[in-house]
């Protein structure tokens, strides 16, 4: 039965999907490799493994449970022939190993083949064991479990350009980690107050710059990225550049604050553009301009008149991830009623499409759809009242390379492709 | 609804919102008759978020749930074919009420800014029903929380620059100071304060022993909250002032009675609802955070002054007991017992009417003997 996806993310190559769900499970796809023989299954995602992450904890202490639900995973670049993947849930990171198993060794000396003891007494020659193929297994074993070092819950971890530390950042801190090292992690950011009744503020996601280990970004609840140098100081409290939106008078209301509240920060592959989503738009900041970001997106403008139902059913607080094709060119989001939403920076053209059973028939096209927003409805066209805030879709991902997109849609993935004639 | 009764002795050095468990038990009394018309009315689908409470119209201190599903949902902006122009101030509505043809522009004025009131009410009430409703098993989402509370906060900051904002001490006062005698104290006690030169947090409610925060606000990390430049005025200039909670308190007198004169004589048969708004806001207001009235600046960093053993850190929920209703332990879901907000005891007192959807009344029930226990105590009696 399957659970809610909580997470999704490709590997370096592209080669891996990996999926987490709420019960703690990964499940990891592989794509099929092309083949004259079977070319109608080129590019396609199978299931690859499937293991158990976390499992559901209880904290004595305050009487709470601790949930198994994957946070993120992120993948480590791939060294060797294993796969590497960081997974997390609230309060635990996992570095867990993937590798193949495809031969085995038989002919053993010592033993039989079903694995009995052999009597010496009775090996009267020596040999040295073959290796034979054996069906594909692939096996997943944690390597390193990172715990004990967030208070509150872990919302990111981001593995760093050196491939040698990796952070994590909760509601409060952000720490840094050696991947070698589990015992210890050193607190870069801190923004506890001394008093938790003076508590406005909580940090929303953080990442590591793609290229310059030293820097990584921080946003939080009030609409704000902090980017901060760690070679300035052992607590980067205080950051190097400040990035923030002025708001705009007009429209401010009781909602300002909540819809204005960061929920995703990514960096481009450039390194050079990060993006942010907010409730209802994406924006993309320059790096080197803090007082503005130089693209906003609208995603789900509409919404705007519905704050206050949203608020109600607690659907103002979903939290939409966002990210961006492998040249930087395009970015896409997720929204309601299973819509996903792609815009493309240079032409400026944006399209709504969704990730249904109905719709996605294998190698179908996917039609684009539109949300009409007042007046005469058009054929085709959903209206805003008629939309199922219960289907949303939290959580793409962008192939890095080529033009394969992965949905999340509560509990199914849907992986869609450019269509090559 | 009333808030526990504030007790307000004239050197205002106790706490005044604990009241003496008689005086409690009195409340419980004269709040149970009105609570056998309280109903629920809950509009959300995933069951979290209750529909928001608004006041009684027979009587100013009952807070009952709408009883009709569409009144509700229109004041909300909910309703698909009610598009309301939600929380935008000086939204002109037609009048529909009377058969004048030009509406009196104080009355259709009144009429807006008491719906608006409404309105705004409505969403405090709504968030401080999803404050209390804390997921008991696994710890609540910290970043909703502050999103939430953030929210009360400006309402309440708007309230307080409304003039609406108001804290019931009167009835307990006994009318001992005139109002000129609490005047000259608020302004002995501004001087002595302007001589430190550093920025403080006020608070709205007297509590015993209070020592002001003293915060380094660092001005890049500064946010302010204000819901317009009059407001900005307002919050920037208490904010270079040293402003004593109970001076505080005492201008709000001041301006509540500057407030019903504003109103003018053509409101008579609009002076319930506004006495009731009023009335209620006063009572809301004791109920939720006073110290979130200073968060006019957000800082984190590091405070230089340690909170003293009674700050006056209001909880958001309960005025009876700091420690008890710890801020934090609510943000991180440290809970061994049910908050006692004045929901949940409307819940406890009137089981029978509908699924409670706050809290459980069973656990309300004992906590009310706990809660007197513990009152008993700070009270000293």
């Amino acid at each position: 039965m399957a659970d809610i996806i909580s997470t999704v993310e490709f590997n370096y190559s592209g080669e891996l999907l990996a999926t987490g769900d709420k019960g703690g499970r990964v499940v990891i796809f592989q794509r099929e490799q092309e083949s004259k023989n079977r070319p109608l299954s080129r590019g396609e995602y199978n299931v690859y493994s499937t293991f158990q992450s976390h499992e559901p904890e209880f904290d004595y202490l305050k009487s709470l449970e601790i949930e198994e639900k994957i946070n993120k995973i992120r993948w480590l670049p791939q060294q060797n022939a294993a796969h590497f993947l960081l997974s997390t849930n609230d309060k635990t990171i996992k570095l867990w190993k993937i590798s193949e198993r495809d031969k085995r060794a038989e002919g053993y000396n010592l033993k039989d083949e079903d694995g009995r003891l052999r009597d010496p007494f009775r090996i009267t020659t020596l040999r040295v064991p073959v290796l034979m193929p054996m069906d594909l297994m692939v096996e997943a074993s944690p390597r390193r479990i990172f715990a004990n070092a967030h208070t509150y819950h872990i919302n990111s971890i981001s593995v760093n350009s050196d491939h040698e530390t990796y952070l994590s950042a909760d509601d409060l801190r952000i720490n840094l980690w050696h991947l070698e090292i589990t015992d210890r992690s050193f607190n870069i950011v801190d923004i506890k107050p001394a008093n938790m009744e003076e508590l406005t503020e909580v940090i929303t996601a953080a990442e590591c710059h793609p290229h310059q280990c030293n820097v990584f970004v921080y946003s939080s609840s009030k609409g704000t990225i902090r980017l901060c140098d760690m070679r300035a100081a052992a607590l980067c409290d205080r950051h190097s550049k400040f990035f923030e939106e002025p708001e705009d008078p007009s429209s401010r209301s009781f909602f300002s604050e909540i819809i204005s509240s960061i929920s995703d920060v990514k960096f481009s592959h450039s390194g050079r553009y990060m993006m942010t989503r907010d409730y209802l738009s994406v924006k993309v900041w320059d790096l080197n301009m803090e007082n503005r970001p130089v693209e906003t997106y609208q995603v789900h403008e509409y919404l705007r008149s519905k704050l206050c139902s949203l608020y109600e059913n607690d659907c103002i607080f979903d939290k939409f991830e966002c990210c961006w094709n492998g040249s930087d060119s395009a970015i896409m989001t997720g929204s309601y009623n299973n819509f996903f939403r792609m815009f493309d920076r240079n032409t400026r053209r944006d399209i709504t499409l969704e990730a249904s059973r109905e719709n996605s028939k294998p190698r179908a096209m996917l039609k684009p759809r539109k949300v009409c927003t007042g007046g005469k409805r058009k054929k085709d066209e959903i209206s805003v009242d008629s939309l199922d805030f219960n289907k949303k879709i939290l959580h793409t991902a962008w192939h890095p390379k080529e033009n394969v997109i992965a949905v999340a849609a509560t509990n199914n993935l849907y992986i869609f492709q450019d269509k090559i004639n | 609804m009333k808030p526990w009764p504030a007790v307000c002795p004239s050197n205002c050095s106790v706490r005044p919102l604990a009241p003496s468990p008689a005086q409690l038990a009195a409340w419980l009394q004269s709040q149970h008759t009105e609570l056998s018309t309280f109903t629920h009315c809950n509009l959300a689908p995933s069951g979290r978020g209750a529909a928001p409470l608004i006041q009684h119209p027979a009587s100013k201190h009952a807070y009952v749930a709408h009883h009709q599903r569409t009144e509700v949902t229109r004041v909300l902006g909910c309703h698909s074919c009610c598009r309301i122009d939600m929380f935008s101030k000086g939204t002109k509505r037609k009048f529909s009420d009377d058969g004048d043809e030009i509406s009196d522009e104080s009355l259709a004025g009144a009429q807006v800014s008491s719906s608006y009131s409404l309105q705004r009410q409505s969403l405090l009430d709504m968030s401080l029903i999803k404050l209390q409703l804390c997921h008991m098993l696994v710890e609540p989402n910290l970043c909703r929380s502050v999103l939430i509370a953030n929210t009360v906060r400006q309402i309440q900051e708007e309230m307080t620059h409304d003039g609406t904002w108001q804290v019931v001490t009167e009835t307990f006062c006994g009318g001992s100071q005139s109002p000129s005698e609490r005047l000259v104290a608020t302004e002995v006690l501004c001087r002595s304060r302007e001589q430190d030169a550093e920025p403080k947090l006020f608070s709205v409610l007297s509590y015993e022993g209070c020592r002001e925060e003293e915060v380094v606000t660092d001005e890049t990390l500064c946010s302010v909250s204000v819901s317009d430049t009059a407001s900005d005025v307002c919050l920037s200039e208490s904010a270079r002032h040293c402003w004593e909670r109970d001076e505080f308190v005492e201008v709000d007198r001041d301006d509540e009675a500057c407030e019903s004169s504003r109103l003018g004589p053509g409101d008579d048969d609009d002076d319930d609802d506004n006495d009731d708004d009023e009335v209620d806001e006063e009572e809301e207001s004791s109920r939720v955070d006073p110290k979130t009235m200073g968060q006019v600046f957000g800082t984190f960093e590091i405070k230089n002054s340690a909170p003293g053993p009674d700050s006056a850190l209001e909880e958001l929920f309960s005025d009876v007991d700091a420690s008890y209703y710890d801020l934090d332990t609510m943000l991180t879901g440290i809970q061994s017992a049910p908050k006692m907000g004045p929901y949940d005891l409307l819940d406890s007192l009137a089981p029978s009417h509908g699924p409670p959807s706050i809290g459980s009344p069973s656990n309300c029930r004992s906590d009310l003997n706990e809660l007197d226990h513990i009152m008993e105590i700070i009270v000293g009696s």
